[in-house]
């Protein structure tokens, strides 16, 4: 650094207002530049006697008591005052109601949007699934390969099924994360449709009863079973998807059987 | 409101009228309380502040900002790597006050918002309303300011007390 950027940017260094860079490149000139260092000292020496606390004005004892009272006196409700104050409490008051209004339908649609939320990611991540080519982390067509593959991975234990003869083709399974938790996907295959179905342990009110939704193009069914939460994606048609979906209650209702 | 009474202090030469900025501009902060967006309330009260006392220098034709024509001096005169400027570790603080009261009030505000008040630079050019790189420019040519004002007053006050060089061998043991 040159002696006529440090005379630029000396009283930035000195006052601290520098970045890293920038105050080492002025130490670095500093060490070699007499005249510099020079100047960096009168400019410290300068502003120690400013900083001299004989130089600050102290305020008076009695101020501190005028501004009490002249506060005081300003908060007084007058008649005039009076008036404006309980518009301000109307104000207030329908505020309030504004807000619990807001509030209430918040919860309404928020409750709503929760589940969109979920579907979102679910849309997400089988999309993800299938563009980066990362269907599966146990690529198998075993069910008693896949089950155990998740032990130790999650908290829980994901039921799988094998549905190949009834063409829909198990291909494996891979850990995933939705709503804040690690959950099991399971990847099928019925022609060249790849499905995903994630499972994880239900924390809403159970309902055998499946929804069925479309986003971005994609088919999604869920239904909560045996207290664990269902979602299945796939660009297949919804008529196929809801038939696998009946399969999947009927295996386990069988083997519940 | 310490800092805010030193201020208009600074700002207003006066001490009466010191008090009665302070005063205003609480009952201002008072009353506008829903124009403050959070942050710093020192800072917002300092802007407060500042901006009475400019409104009560523009009242009593007391506002005199720099000389654009002296502008062109800041960048002549004094450096600080004179040496002279050592003689600062012994100056009287009285001395001080005097030159600083001296320097143009848009100069004077930066100093000491910085140097009493330990603010930043972002601070300042919010309480101020200018850039930042405005702020360290205005810190620079006060302070260049301030050493020229001091050099010369110490300058005088030595050519009565004492003559030639013997004045910097006399300041410098007495401390």
């Amino acid at each position: 650094m040159s002696c006529q950027e440090t005379r630029e940017l000396i009283h930035g260094y000195l006052d601290g207002e520098l970045d890293l860079v920038k105050s080492m490149e002025i130490e670095e000139h500093l060490k070699d530049c007499h005249v510099c260092t020079q100047t960096s000292k009168g400019i410290r020496s300068l502003r120690s006697a400013i900083g001299d606390t004989a130089l600050r004005f102290e305020p008076p004892a009695n101020l501190e008591r005028r501004l009490r009272s002249a506060l005081h006196r300003e908060s007084e409700p007058g008649p005039k005052r009076m008036i404006l104050r309980w518009r301000w409490i109307a104000a207030g008051m329908s505020l309030v109601a504004a807000v619990f209004v807001i509030w209430a339908v918040a919860g309404i649609f928020g409750r709503q949007s929760t589940g969109d939320l979920v579907a979102q990611e679910i849309v997400s991540s089988h999309v993800r699934s299938l563009m980066a080519d990362h269907l599966t982390d146990v690529p198998s067509s075993d069910q008693h390969t896949v089950k155990p593959w998740f032990n130790g991975k999650l908290d829980f234990s994901p039921p799988v099924k094998d549905l190949s003869q009834q063409g829909f083709s198990l291909n494996g399974g891979r850990l995933d994360y939705i709503g804040n938790r690690p959950v099991a996907a399971l990847v099928y295959q019925r022609r060249q449709h790849s499905i995903n179905l994630f499972v994880w342990p239900s924390t809403e009110v159970p309902s055998v009863n499946e929804k069925a939704s479309v986003h971005q193009g994609y088919n999604l069914i869920r239904w909560t079973n045996a207290g664990m939460t269902y979602w299945v994606v796939s660009d297949l048609n919804l008529a196929e998807l809801q038939q696998f979906v009946q399969l999947l209650q009927e295996q386990s209702q069988a083997r519940l059987s | 409101m310490t800092a805010a009474y030193n201020l208009a202090r600074w700002l207003v030469h006066n001490e009466a009228d010191a008090e009665d900025i302070v005063q205003e501009a609480y009952l201002r902060a008072f009353k506008f309380f829903s124009g403050y967006y959070g942050g710093d309330t020192r800072a917002w009260l300092l802007t407060i502040v500042r901006n009475t006392s400019y409104t009560w220098l523009q009242k009593n034709r007391a506002l005199r900002l720099a000389d654009p024509i002296e502008d062109k001096l800041d960048e002549v005169g004094l450096d600080f790597a004179d040496p002279e400027i050592l003689l600062l570790q012994s100056v009287d603080s009285q001395i001080v006050r005097h030159a600083l009261q001296e320097l143009p009030v848009e100069f004077r505000e930066v100093v000491v918002l910085r140097e009493m008040e330990g603010l930043s630079y972002r601070e300042i050019a919010n309480i101020v309303d200018i850039p930042i790189g405005t702020v360290m420019s205005r810190l620079k040519r006060g302070r260049k300011r301030l050493h020229a004002l001091l050099a010369n007053r110490m300058g005088k006050e030595a050519s009565i007390e004492l003559p030639g060089n013997t004045r910097i061998d006399s300041r410098l043991s007495r401390r």
